[in-house]
């Protein structure tokens, strides 16, 4: 029987699409393959085989993944949000203000120290929000584009994280604050994030309406949806997850500085770009960003492993991230065609 | 012996031209997914005269105005430009072999200036190989004398009122020495004085020799500009005459003369209460006092020509653009409508005219685009969707519709039109509405498909439903619906019953 003429009534799951996310599973594991006979060719010794090593990738790219979470959806929603990493400056020097050792007599704030652990997270949280409604607001409500309404917080964040101390870091946090981001702590959060998210997206309304608004606005609008108020919640979201990262940055090295996130909001679109989630929205998902963020992640340690110098690992970045975007080019001219 | 040749080709294609006129069409044929838009379709035109091209809403006039301006490519037929078989590869290429066409939409650089605008691309250059700014103003005061266009070569486009725009394309068109000049309802935008302006320099340009072809809706416009007019159909042509020898209603009988067969399968069900009742609804420069009231069970037609602003009214009831002022009463109960939501929590849904740009989410699946307007109001559970509920009352309902799709998990963009429309019909469904607006429910679908969808419209009405209708197609109207409202120019012209109302009655007040 020919499949476009049967009738809905005999419905066929089977015959789902490959996924997209299969076609970058495979990238990747091309990526470590060669990196795999490269190592032994170059260095007689396995590159998958160290476990110690694929945590320590993992350890650095996990931080710029929950940022990345964030961005997924926002880019899934036909936006952009480029003030992720000053955000992460922002909150981290917020909330480690607040998480200063009473023992050290120069703190920030000097009545407020030894504070329990759910002050500086909850304030880092809070600000993250405070900043991601405010994109979220300019872009629903004033109709300026995304790019314009998040670079303005990318500079006004960084700003005021380089203001609030004049400059100056701020270090020694109590120990349950340290704890936060200690040792594989920080993977732990971005799988949780990763996962809730990845639930987010697939099985609920605002998930539903995510993917609706970035398919097609006006028909969203149509369809019902406030497409306003569901935009600032997007935006907030990730703002959320900007200002957890922050938190996270800021408990790992002890200390914050203002200058800390700097470009991480490029990283973490490249990450969700090279996971093939479409920068004209609608299409993308949570496991897709997991693993461009991976192959990030493999291609810094593998270069590393290599002994290849830094500057390399840059350039091919870059033109990964580009092959990605045209990668996803084509895929749409196909479609259209189709 | 060798001049006597030449003098042979140059009477060769002297006598083509003589018997092709400027610009020959032969049976060109276009086809788009799911829709024959011109079926082995004629047109010639010759030089020095205005031919009107005529037709309803959807005959293909536009269509073949596209390709013989290059930007669409007929899939078979001839284009012979002087007697010569041509092919227009790109509005460029046209634009070259003398063929422009002022689009409906003017196609100007906002923020450039009069004279750029009208010289891109062929900016005259000093000897340093910069663009010469004082000779470009120059030239282009020489081209607005010669048509008598009073424009300041200096301004910014931006600041041009609509007559003023169209005058700057027509000026960059004769700029090429077109011998075709294409015009797609010119005077749509214009006032009557405007109008007068632009026919004196239509009246020029014929004189010059050029060839126009002019698109239009408006009677009065065709006998006082038009020396010879060509009549399309549902994509078909139907028949060419000078506009001497044909009366009003000729013209009328040819646009829309076919039979109504038992495409539209209405069945009289009865009429109950005023559901909805609009009254005096105005957006100004829009519509204006728009007022009319629909029954449970009635198909209520909205006709009207393309301008005539009715689904402006249709997204003002829908909330979409809400009106400034009037009121809306459901039920007899006045309700405030802003946002569709706030419409679909008082039992409306609406088809949009647009399948694919306003209705569809094209990359989405089946499923996701059914389910969307239904998870808006209910069937969400603490922020989850109960899908597999959703997802039965999805199946069930793309059943009853018999929406055509391998499974529902497959891109809407896959699909045809007729299955698109469906499923768009089955999201508004699902919501089980009160009052149905429809605007354009069967638009570039083929019949079959059209038919299921009237039975289904109809099908509706008899549960109870009461439904609006938008429709361009004169047939459909009259086939489904029980009332017409008639618009014209934002303003409501008419209302006739479904015994007293007929093609041409409608079309008197549609067209004025």
């Amino acid at each position: 029987m020919n499949t476009t003429t049967q009738s809905i009534a005999q419905v066929d799951r089977s015959r789902r699409r490959l996924p997209p996310e299969l076609t970058i599973l495979l990238v990747l594991v091309g990526i470590s393959l060669t990196f795999e006979i490269l190592g032994w060719i170059l260095q007689g010794q396995s590159f998958l085989g160290n476990t110690q090593r694929l945590s320590i990738m993992i350890l650095q790219v996990s931080v710029i993944g929950i940022i990345a979470i964030g961005v997924t959806q926002v880019i899934i929603s036909d936006g952009i949000d480029l003030s992720s990493g000053s955000i992460v400056g922002a909150t981290a020097m917020i909330s480690m203000s607040l998480a200063q050792m009473g023992s050290y007599e120069r703190a920030l704030y000097p009545a407020l120290t030894d504070l329990p652990v759910i002050v500086p997270v909850a304030a880092g949280l809070l600000v993250g929000v405070v900043c991601g409604v405010i994109n979220g607001f300019l872009i629903a409500y004033t109709r300026i584009p995304p790019f314009i309404a998040t670079l303005g917080m990318m500079v006004t964040a960084r700003g005021f994280a380089k203001w609030y101390t004049k400059g100056q870091p701020i270090s020694f946090p109590t120990e349950s604050f340290a704890a936060i981001g200690k040792g594989l702590a920080p993977v732990l959060i971005f799988l949780v994030v990763a996962a809730v998210m990845h639930i987010v997206l697939r099985y609920t309304r605002y998930g539903k309406f995510t993917y609706a608004i970035g398919a097609n606005r006006h028909a969203a609008r149509v369809s019902g949806i406030n497409v306003e108020r569901h935009t600032v919640k997007v935006y907030a979201v990730a703002g959320l997850l900007s200002g957890l990262a922050g938190i996270v940055v800021a408990s790992r090295g002890l200390t914050a500085q203002a200058g800390m996130g700097t470009s991480y909001e490029l990283d973490a679109i490249a990450m969700a770009v090279i996971g093939g989630v479409s920068l004209s929205g609608g299409r993308g998902s949570i496991a897709g960003t997991l693993i461009g963020m991976i192959i990030f992640g493999v291609i810094i340690s593998g270069f590393t492993f290599l002994r290849l110098d830094a500057y390399y690992q840059e350039m091919l970045k870059g033109v990964i991230i580009v092959a990605a975007v045209v990668a996803d080019m084509y895929r749409q001219r196909k479609r259209a065609k189709a | 012996m060798v001049s006597s040749k030449i003098a042979a080709a140059i009477k060769q294609v002297l006598d083509a031209t003589e018997a092709d006129g400027l610009l020959a069409i032969e049976g060109i044929r276009k086809e788009f997914p799911g829709v024959l838009a011109l079926d082995n379709v004629k047109l010639r035109v010759r030089p020095g005269t205005v031919h009107a091209l005529m037709g309803e809403n959807g005959a293909g006039k536009s269509t073949l105005m596209k390709i013989i301006a290059g930007i669409y490519q007929p899939d078979a037929g001839e284009i012979r430009l002087r007697g010569v078989p041509t092919v227009l590869k790109s509005p460029l290429d046209a634009l070259e072999q003398g063929i422009a066409m002022i689009h409906q939409e003017l196609q100007l650089m906002n923020w450039m200036t009069v004279a750029e605008n009208i010289w891109i691309r062929r900016e005259p250059k000093n000897r340093f190989g910069l663009i010469d700014h004082s000779k470009m103003i120059t030239m282009t005061e020489e081209l607005f004398t010669r048509l008598n266009i009073v424009v300041n070569p200096h301004a910014q486009v931006s600041e041009l009122t609509v007559a003023q725009k169209q005058m700057v394309e027509i000026a960059r068109a004769v700029s090429y020495e077109s011998s075709v000049l294409i015009m797609d309802e010119p005077t749509s935008a214009l006032t009557d004085r405007e109008v007068q302006h632009l026919f004196s320099i239509i009246r020029s340009l014929r004189e010059r020799g050029i060839g126009i072809v002019y698109i239009t809706h408006k009677m009065n416009e065709l006998f006082e500009i038009a020396d010879e007019f060509t009549v399309f159909r549902d994509g078909k042509y139907v028949g060419t005459h000078s506009s001497k020898d044909v009366n009003r209603d000729d013209i009328i009988r040819m646009m829309v003369g076919r039979d109504i067969t038992d495409m539209f399968p209405k069945i009289d069900c009865p009429i109950g209460d005023v559901v909805l009742e609009v009254k005096n609804l105005t957006i100004p420069g829009v519509f204006h006092d728009i007022s009319f009231s629909l029954r449970r069970g009635e198909i209520l037609g909205l006709a009207g020509l393309v301008g005539s602003k009715r689904s402006n009214v249709a997204e003002a009831i829908f909330g979409v653009t809400p009106a400034t002022s009037g009121e809306i009463l459901v039920e007899g109960t006045p309700v405030v409508i802003d946002s569709p939501s706030a419409a679909m929590s008082h039992g409306f849904a609406f088809l949009t005219e647009d399948r694919k740009e306003t209705g569809c989410f094209l990359i989405l699946n089946c499923l996701e685009n059914i389910q969307s307007a239904l998870i808006t109001r209910s069937h969400v559970k603490a922020g989850f969707v109960e899908q597999s509920t959703v997802t039965k009352l999805a199946e069930d309902m793309a059943a009853t519709l018999r929406v055509k799709t391998p499974n529902l998990y497959e891109a809407v963009e896959n699909l045809s039109g007729g299955n698109q429309q469906k499923l768009l019909i089955a999201r508004w469904l699902l919501t089980k509405p009160r009052i149905l607006i429809l605007d354009e429910p069967t638009r570039g679908i083929d019949v079959g498909a059209k038919a299921e969808i009237h039975k289904l419209i109809t099908g509706l009405a008899a549960e109870g439903v009461a439904v609006l209708m938008i429709s361009s197609e004169l047939p459909e109207v009259l086939g489904m619906s029980d009332r017409v409202v008639v618009m014209h120019e934002g303003r409501v012209s008419g209302v006739l019953d479904r015994a007293e109302a007929t093609q041409v009655k409608i079309m008197d007040l549609a067209a004025r």
